[in-house]
């Protein structure tokens, strides 16, 4: 029910605040959806898509801090080494 | 697809089991709150390659199997009004009423309509002026938003044939329900990352203060599942009680501040009946009355007294509640299956019956 699918802004349609609607690609598939929730995207952003309404735009910078994050706590665990040597 | 393939990466995934299994020293119990992170569990055979670090218990989180009879109920008899045609999403046209599902009253005649997007049911408005069209509004914060801009673009375009039966849940309330139960056994939380994007991850914080549980916001892929698997392990070893956001591209501290607005301006909280729960206190939203004009309740009538929820041998509220899996449900893949199911929970796709029925029958 809460599925969410990420999709690149290709385009806006319309910028109205609350009939805002953007063309979306899903994997080469494009879909107009709505984008009340996330004014402030502008194309190629990667927005989280449900219902038809985008309803959370995706932070790159937070993404790779995150997977940085992930690295440096994995090189500090010899079980996740042992993991990946595996 | 970016920001999916990565998150389901093999190596990615080995790599986290094995940091999981160093750091629990003990096996903990972790609810996981949304249907969806459910049925993405069981599809990689994670609880299977924890099951030595954390036993699983699957929440109430799928706002379909939650839905009241009695709701079901209403729109099977407003589709079948003359002039009336019901609109919804494809998983709610199955959810079993007290003795037939939407898509039944559907075989038999009844005007329903499944549709992708509440804002679809607009424009089916806009297409049919003759007909009434109400959408029976389903779903967590994660689609409240939609439902919201559904009012305000019929508001806008001045219709006067479209209206919501409105069915929305709220999360926080059925967790503060299941972690103030004098027998709730659960260590930590699992939260719906989709619901944190609109939400935001501090909305947590009190939770947590005062049940002294871990919330984990979590996503959906498998590398996400297990983040929040390992966050809230993390904090659980080190018995610090906080809020950790194991999902930051797609959710914030404070939540999707424009969507907030939308839902405000639309909706209010509400006590609401969720199917296996009972009455849960700010459970649901209901209209402002700034916007009774499209309240479908308000417009035909409200329903009738109550409706039993379905089947009486379905023992949804403990599965709901994580007293019982559903493989030890004595009906479940014998008189209880998908395509016959007996409640709620083997229904939608996102059902812990479901999910167990597709993907987790070695767990038997």
């Amino acid at each position: 029910m809460c599925l969410g699918v990420p999709g690149r802004v290709v385009r806006w349609i319309d910028r109205d605040p609350i009939l805002g609607r953007a063309e979306i690609e899903f994997e080469g598939i494009c879909r107009e959806c709505h984008m009340a929730c996330v004014p402030d995207a502008e194309v190629d952003d990667y927005v989280i898509v449900h219902a038809g309404v985008a309803i959370s735009r995706m932070d790159e910078t937070a993404a790779r801090q995150a997977q940085a994050d992930w690295q440096a706590w994995r090189d500090s665990s010899p079980a996740a080494d042992d993991a990946q040597a595996s | 697809m970016k920001y999916a393939d990565e998150f389901r990466d093999r190596q990615a995934v080995a790599a986290r089991l094995a940091t999981l299994g160093e750091a629990a020293t003990r096996r903990w119990t972790i609810m996981e709150v949304c249907g969806g992170q459910t049925h993405n569990l069981l599809r990689y055979g994670l609880p299977q390659a924890i099951d030595a670090q954390v036993e699983l218990i699957h929440g109430p989180g799928c706002p379909v199997c939650v839905t009241a009879a009695a709701t079901i109920d209403r729109a099977i008899s407003l589709a079948q009004t003359p002039g009336c045609l019901v609109a919804s999403f494809g998983d709610m046209l199955r959810v079993p009423g007290s003795s037939l599902s939407l898509q039944q009253a559907r075989a038999r005649g009844a005007a329903v309509q499944l549709v992708y997007s509440p804002l679809d049911a607009v424009a089916l408005a806009q297409r049919e002026p003759a007909r009434q069209v109400v959408f029976l509004a389903v779903g967590f914060e994660t689609t409240a938003p939609a439902t919201a801009l559904a009012v305000l673009q019929a508001a806008r375009w001045g219709l006067t044939n479209f209206s919501l039966l409105v069915a929305h849940v709220r999360v926080l309330p059925a967790m503060e329900l299941i972690a103030g139960d004098a027998a709730c056994r659960i260590d930590g939380f699992l939260a719906a990352g989709h619901v944190c994007t609109v939400t935001g991850a501090n909305v947590y914080e009190d939770f947590v203060s005062r049940h002294r549980l871990p919330v984990a916001v979590t996503g959906f892929e498998p590398v996400d599942l297990l983040d929040g698997l390992l966050a809230c392990v993390r904090l659980l070893e080190a018995r610090r009680p906080a809020v950790a956001n194991a999902y930051v591209r797609a959710v914030s501290s404070e939540g999707n501040r424009h969507a907030q607005a939308i839902v405000e301006q639309v909706f209010e909280p509400c006590d609401r009946t969720w199917r296996g729960l009972g009455t849960v206190p700010g459970g649901g939203l209901q209209l402002r009355s700034a916007w009774s004009e499209f309240c479908a309740e308000r417009r035909f009538g409200a329903a009738d007294g109550e409706a039993a929820d379905g089947d009486s041998r379905c023992p949804s509220a403990r599965v709901l509640t994580g007293q019982m899996r559903p493989t030890q449900c004595p009906y479940f893949g014998r008189e209880c299956t998908p395509l016959a199911p007996l409640g709620a929970p083997m229904v939608s796709d996102e059902g812990a019956c479901s999910a167990y029925y597709r993907y987790g029958r070695v767990y038997a």
